[in-house]
């Protein structure tokens, strides 16, 4: 009973948790890109018009999602009402549900309990977060062929297309994480990652994958939908891609899915190359710093502290991701299928025989 | 004609796939100036396209006939409205022609000067605008940035951003405000800071690069015979400018390159206009230095306004300024065409005087027209994505190109 009640709250901790990190990358998106072009950004609707300083957090949060759900909920008429209804919640569910196979903490220890902080345990991880990120492009196909709009139907086609296209090696370039640990479980390979390389280096899985790393962040680019591969939305050739013929919530909720995407893309980014929660020289018991220095800490704030080592890292990678949004221009259909197939595939393919190769030199 | 060739082109496809026709615009977020592509797509590769214009159709040269010729002016600020000084100047270039008289020397390095400066913010909003379009947002922002510090001056110099209204007939408004030279000095640091920028985000960029190489060619035989000038030409490898070939103002009296291309793609376009900033920049810088103290306007009462204390003070004054405002400057029957170097391309005024203080008939050689007319043949058998930056780097200004 206490087990069910536990996995329910971690499971709302983290939806409530990556559904607001989702509105604050989007005010994060508007404020950054604001400061790289150098405009001032949100900076509308303060708290009861009086912050001295205000910096449009209130209005992206609050003031924008009551703008966009009291929408009119336009349909246009000859729509396939069912599917243009059922895509948003096609293209949300996967989204929010891929983050709960993410560790984002060690055991936390309460009383005589020990708490695995990670909604679901799987120990096929991996895959359940590739299985559901390949179904949120159902959404996406489905927006665009129910709308009954060209631009739609060409934004979902393009989608359809780059998802085949950049799965492939996002999966391979997976392949050669999994092989160097030797699981799928996430919580595992994150638990993998707490040695040092010589004593100084963190034994994080971008010393092992480099090549991995780099396949990984620009699949999963492509793999949310952002800029330089957000061409099935492309403003400014598709309109608004799959969904232009969206308005108000269901429109907002498309919005947000990329959102969840990047977050997830960040977090499984952080799990398989830099560690995790892990922290460097911090075990579950205590501070072990080179030269035997050892200082034990309490397992809460072991734990609090690498919890917020997790949040940092995949809040640095979000961040990431919206700088390379709003620096880089997009590709072109043909040249990102060619990127896809002809060279992400043949590097991932290879890095999977050199692990391989390195694997049976190291064990031998 | 275009319903023939789809159907012909249809018969050689795959026999499963259909032929799609879309219409791109009159609304559409690329096609700024609002034109319309008739498009017939084999999935997204371009089959026919039939470019429709004349949304923004004024009837700017039947205006013009009821209006003397200083009121002409503020109307052809509205023709390329990212660069109005060059469309002033041609005006009034022509107008005097046909009066057979020419403006002072300070007043041409005036107007050359704004020329340029016009010229360098017209580049910056379309390289700016085709980054944009491209998906590199932020660069847009530089190229704007880089461009108010130039209306900055503009506006120092006539007091409007856009709608300058800067020549009359035998001159110029007003005079260049104090320190204008230095002011002009220290924005170029600004924008050559802005280029440099550009120079890393773009022209090094893989991506930017691999969207325009190869794209939208059109090759040099075709660029003549389709009347385009310009950018477009000159990245086809023509090195034909206004400015070099039949130079009006003093443009023979500075030392400038004509960049051309090789390709003809829209690179070349990209890059073309991106070194005619630098020589703007050079031209200014030279007729900084060359420009003479002395009068902006010429010193006949028939066709300049009197001083304003005369207009006030005695009855002459107010009879001339009078007979100027309701009649307007009297030129003598004839015709005349003057062509200027426009941010696209051969800007051309032909005007026919009837002897009337009004214009008889005004015809404005627009030089994004004929490059709208290649469009279609510059984009046959590319892809949707293309047509963005292909058309913005043809940079049709809907205002000058529907007039």
């Amino acid at each position: 009973m206490i087990d069910i009640a536990i996995s329910a709250i971690l499971t709302v901790f983290i939806l409530a948790n990556i559904m607001n990190l989702g509105g604050l990358l989007l005010w994060v998106e508007r404020k950054g890109s604001a400061i790289l072009q150098d405009r001032i950004g949100a900076n509308r609707a303060a708290l009861l018009g009086k912050l001295p300083i205000n910096i449009g957090i209130i209005n992206t949060l609050v003031a924008d999602p009551i703008k966009l759900f009291t929408k009119e909920d336009f349909v246009p008429p000859n729509a396939d009402k069912f599917l243009h209804w059922m895509a948003p919640i096609l293209a949300m569910v996967p989204a929010l549900i891929a983050f709960i196979a993410i560790p984002f903490g060690d055991i936390l220890v309460i009383g005589e309990r020990e708490i695995n902080l990670q909604a679901a345990n799987l120990n096929v991880g991996i895959l359940y977060i590739l299985g559901m990120v390949s179904l949120g492009v159902y959404g996406v196909v489905l927006a665009g062929w129910a709308s009954n709009s060209r631009w739609a139907l060409l934004g979902g086609i393009r989608a359809s297309a780059q998802m085949i296209s950049y799965e492939i090696a996002l999966g391979l370039a997976l392949i050669g994480v999994v092989m160097t640990f030797g699981t799928l479980d996430l919580q595992e390979i994150a638990r993998a990652q707490g040695h040092m390389i010589g004593g100084v280096l963190p034994g994080w899985g971008i010393f092992y994958q480099p090549v991995a790393f780099f396949i990984f962040l620009t699949a999963g680019i492509a793999e949310s939908k952002r800029i330089p591969f957000d061409l099935p939305e492309a403003e400014a050739e598709l309109i608004s891609g799959y969904f232009t013929e969206y308005s108000g919530a269901k429109q907002a909720t498309f919005m947000l899915v990329d959102f969840l995407e990047s977050i997830i893309v960040a977090g499984l980014i952080t799990t398989l190359f830099f560690g995790g929660w892990q922290v460097p020289f911090l075990m579950r018991d205590g501070l072990h710093l080179p030269g035997d220095i050892f200082y034990p800490l309490p397992s809460l704030l072991v734990t609090l502290v690498q919890h917020g080592a997790f949040v940092t890292k995949l809040a640095f990678f979000c961040w990431l991701q919206i700088m390379i949004r709003w620096t880089l221009p997009r590709f072109r259909y043909d040249q990102l299928i060619n990127l896809g197939w002809k060279i992400l595939l043949p590097i991932a393919l290879a890095n999977v025989l050199v692990t391989g190769l390195m694997i049976l030199i190291f064990q031998a | 004609m275009a319903e023939a060739l789809a159907r012909q082109l249809e018969d050689t496809l795959d026999p499963t796939s259909e032929v799609m026709s879309l219409q791109m615009g009159p609304s559409h977020p690329a096609t700024h100036g609002t034109v319309k592509f008739n498009l017939k797509l084999d999935g997204e590769k371009i089959l026919d396209m039939d470019v429709e214009i004349g949304y923004l159709h004024r009837g700017f040269e039947k205006m013009c006939e009821q209006r003397t010729w200083n009121h002409v002016v503020p109307y052809t600020d509205r023709l390329n409205y990212i660069s109005p000084l060059i469309n002033n100047a041609g005006f009034a270039l022509a107008a005097e022609r046909l009066l057979d008289i020419q403006a002072p020397e300070r007043c041409q390095y005036i107007r050359m000067i704004m020329s340029e400066i016009s010229r360098m913010a017209d580049h910056f909003t379309c390289l700016g605008m085709a980054a944009a379009e491209a998906g590199a947002i932020s660069v847009a922002f530089y190229g704007l940035e880089a461009r108010e510090t130039l209306f900055d001056i503009i506006t120092a110099v006539t007091g409007a951003r856009l709608t300058v209204s800067y020549a009359r007939v035998g001159g110029v408004t007003q005079d260049l405000p104090e320190g204008f030279a230095e002011r002009v000095r220290g924005a170029f640091k600004d924008i050559r800071a802005v280029m440099s920028d550009c120079d890393n985000l773009l022209s090094k960029n893989r991506i930017f690069i691999e969207r325009m190489s190869g794209v939208g060619v059109l090759s040099k035989e075709d660029a003549i015979s389709y009347g385009v000038t310009g950018p477009l030409l000159r990245a086809s490898g023509v090195a034909y400018d206004v400015r070099k070939s039949d130079p009006y103002l003093f443009y023979d009296r500075v030392d400038f390159d004509v960049p051309t291309g090789t390709e003809g793609d829209n690179y070349d376009r990209f890059s073309v206009r991106f070194e005619e900033i630098r020589q703007s920049m050079r031209i200014i810088d030279q007729a900084l230095d060359q420009i003479p103290e002395g009068p902006v306007r010429v010193d006949d009462p028939r066709i300049s306004l009197p001083q304003k204390k005369d207009v006030y003070g005695n009855i002459e004054g107010l009879m001339n300024h009078f007979k100027l405002v309701i009649e307007g400057v009297k030129i003598p029957p004839g015709e005349v065409y003057q062509a200027v170097e426009g941010g696209n391309g051969e800007l051309g005024f032909y005007l026919v005087s009837d002897g009337s203080g009004r214009p008889y008939r005004v015809r404005v050689r627009p030089p994004c027209f004929f490059g709208m007319a290649a469009l279609g043949q510059m984009l046959k058998g590319y892809m949707i994505s293309d047509i963005i930056t292909t058309f913005g780097m043809v940079n049709m200004i809907g205002g000058e190109c529907d007039r």
